[in-house]
């Protein structure tokens, strides 16, 4: 195989800075990042504060990593969630066929009817807001995008003459599903996948800005945006550093989910 | 060509009734009490007794629901609890700062999307084109409420042209404008990065064909073979990608309302949510759900519009 494409190996750099920055936070930040110092508020970028301090004396570098983990965590449990969901129908759907295929794709056309959004507002009008719930309704959505994807790839895997052989030696849809369909559909779920994490990264910022996701003083990138919003006649600098970070790691996923596409399948290299 | 449009219009209807009721389910599964919430915890039992047989919450679920979408279907969707008003008054008032905003920055996204994705076809791997893409991938990591505060950063804080937020009613018609200007670039410049990447392949995919190649030989410009040829063709993905971006413009309203402190529908969303007024937002939610897939309803109806080659198939 050649050199991986350079989509792909930018997108990997960004994400792997994002996750580490997830990762050491989980075990150290340079200050805790709920930290109170009304002394050192607004202190510029300095040796100790890499990017200064918030309207609260904050740490901003450590509020930014601890962002990141919840940011990433909630892609992630939404991802896992509803693309684990979204894949077992579709793969269920593909197999069964008939009206249980018709019925599955019609309750996931439904999906679509609601954005992110909407289903988050439900759920925090409902049962209050949080990060589950967040994480929760971005899952939702992913359910129906799965579905299609894995019962599209399932079915052109069920006319090959492997699949139809294994039927003829009278072997069950499960253990065919198991071990010829998931294999071959993988790669075009692990491709949506990525993707899907670049837009749960992004639905997660809206939602918190909007008071539906991370709740204080759990930081969130979006919650610290919607703070900064206030102050941007005071400490612009502060509504700048949360936003870029949203930015390096959507278009990260979005690089990589292009990149690892394009490696799947080369002939589609040729039509950009 | 009827019968089609009676099947998908079946279906559209269909459609809308599993909402309502996906909708009124999630809303009551609801574990607390909306007469505690509204009533404080210092209220007797009997006075929040009465308060539920008000709001109705002591009828059986199913009649409830019949209730409510029975009176959806004439425009009734109750009293708020929160305002003390009819909810579809409250949506009256809103709708149209909603739909202004919707369709100002579809309108914007149109515009931007089609000029540049066919300006990057036009120019295929040259530097306009690349220069395109990298914008394009950029401006899909972006998020539309970040755009919208870096907006106000640079027009309201550091220039001073535009305000930051706010909207000072239909009355004065310059002013809200102008109050609706940063708001329309920010819902449009997001959505329009989508669409241009989308309209660019369309285009491409569409000049590789034969008749492309006899227009050139005959001598066209290329700007109208572009426009008049290659454009039409490749307007199937584009409608498409538009019914799908539609329902990005109305939820991403709801958001970029909230940034700019726009008294529409999305701020109305947040303001029953915070006082738990249910009965509003489940109006609300039903009512933007039912935009999106009035949409896509739009859009399967214009493709068959747009190519006679379905046309065929559909009767």
């Amino acid at each position: 195989m050649s050199r991986p494409p350079a989509n792909l190996l930018l997108g990997g750099a960004l994400v792997a800075l994002a996750a580490l920055a997830a990762l050491v936070s989980l075990v150290w930040t340079p200050f805790p990042h709920a930290a109170l110092d009304v002394a050192n508020k607004f202190a510029p970028p300095s040796a100790e504060h890499w990017l200064g301090t918030d309207q609260l004396g904050r740490d901003l570098v450590s509020q930014l990593m601890v962002g990141a983990a919840n940011s990433l965590a909630v892609a992630l449990a939404a991802v896992a969630l509803g693309g684990g969901l979204g894949t077992a129908l579709g793969l269920a759907a593909s197999a069964m066929g008939g009206w249980v295929e018709d019925l599955a794709m019609r309750i996931c056309d439904l999906g679509f009817a609601f954005p992110a959004l909407l289903f988050a507002i439900m759920l925090a009008a409902a049962f209050g807001p949080s990060l589950a719930n967040a994480a929760l309704a971005i899952a939702f959505i992913n359910v129906p995008v799965f579905a299609r994807v894995a019962r599209g790839a399932a079915n052109q895997v069920w006319v090959r003459e492997f699949v139809l052989a294994g039927r003829a030696a009278g072997r069950s849809r499960l253990a065919l599903t198991l071990d010829h369909i998931v294999p071959n559909v993988a790669a075009a779920v692990i491709v949506q996948a990525t993707i899907e994490f670049a837009v749960a990264i992004l639905a997660e910022a809206a939602l918190s800005y909007l008071g539906l996701g991370a709740q204080p003083p759990s930081p969130s990138w979006g919650r610290m945006l919607a703070e900064a919003q206030t102050l941007l006649w005071i400490e612009p600098m502060l509504a700048i550093w949360p936003g870029l970070a949203i930015v390096v790691t959507v278009l990260g996923f979005g690089l990589m989910g292009d990149g690892l596409r394009d490696l799947a399948d080369p002939r589609l290299v040729r039509e950009r | 060509m009827l019968l089609f449009l009676l099947r998908r219009t079946v279906g559209f209807l269909a459609t809308l009734l599993a909402i309502s009721v996906i909708v009124f389910a999630v809303m009551n599964l609801l574990p607390g009490d909306p007469a505690l919430t509204v009533l404080g915890i210092d209220s007797t039992e009997d006075a929040r007794a009465a308060l539920r047989a008000q709001m109705g919450l002591d009828r059986p679920a199913a009649e409830r629901f019949l209730a409510w979408i029975g009176g959806a279907l004439v425009g009734d969707f109750g009293t708020s609890w929160s305002f003390g008003v009819p909810v579809a008054g409250l949506i009256a008032e809103r709708l149209p700062l909603t739909l202004s905003l919707a369709a100002s920055g579809m309108v914007v996204t149109l515009v931007v999307a089609l000029a540049l994705g066919m300006a990057a076809a036009a120019n295929h791997r040259r530097p306009g084109d690349w220069a395109m893409m990298l914008l394009s991938q950029l401006g899909i990591a972006v998020p539309a409420f970040w755009l919208a505060i870096l907006l106000v950063l640079l027009f309201a804080v550091t220039l001073r042209w535009l305000p930051p937020g706010g909207f000072p009613g239909w009355g004065e018609p310059a002013a809200a404008a102008s109050s609706l200007i940063l708001p329309t670039i920010s819902l449009a410049l997001v959505q329009s990065a989508v669409l241009a990447r989308v309209t660019r392949s369309a285009a491409l995919e569409a000049m590789r064909l034969d008749f492309v190649r006899t227009a050139r030989a005959t001598g066209l410009s290329p700007a109208r073979i572009l426009w008049r040829h290659v454009l039409p063709n490749a307007l199937a993905p584009i409608v498409t990608i538009v019914g799908m971006q539609f329902a990005g413009v109305v939820t991403g309203a709801i958001v970029i309302e909230n940034v700019f402190y726009l008294p529409g529908l999305g701020r109305l969303i947040f303001q029953s949510i915070a006082n738990r007024d249910l009965i509003t937002v489940q109006a609300l939610v039903l009512m933007f759900a039912a935009i999106v897939v009035a949409a896509n309803f739009l859009v399967d109806v214009a493709y068959v519009l747009i190519d006679p080659r379905l046309k065929a198939r559909a009767t």
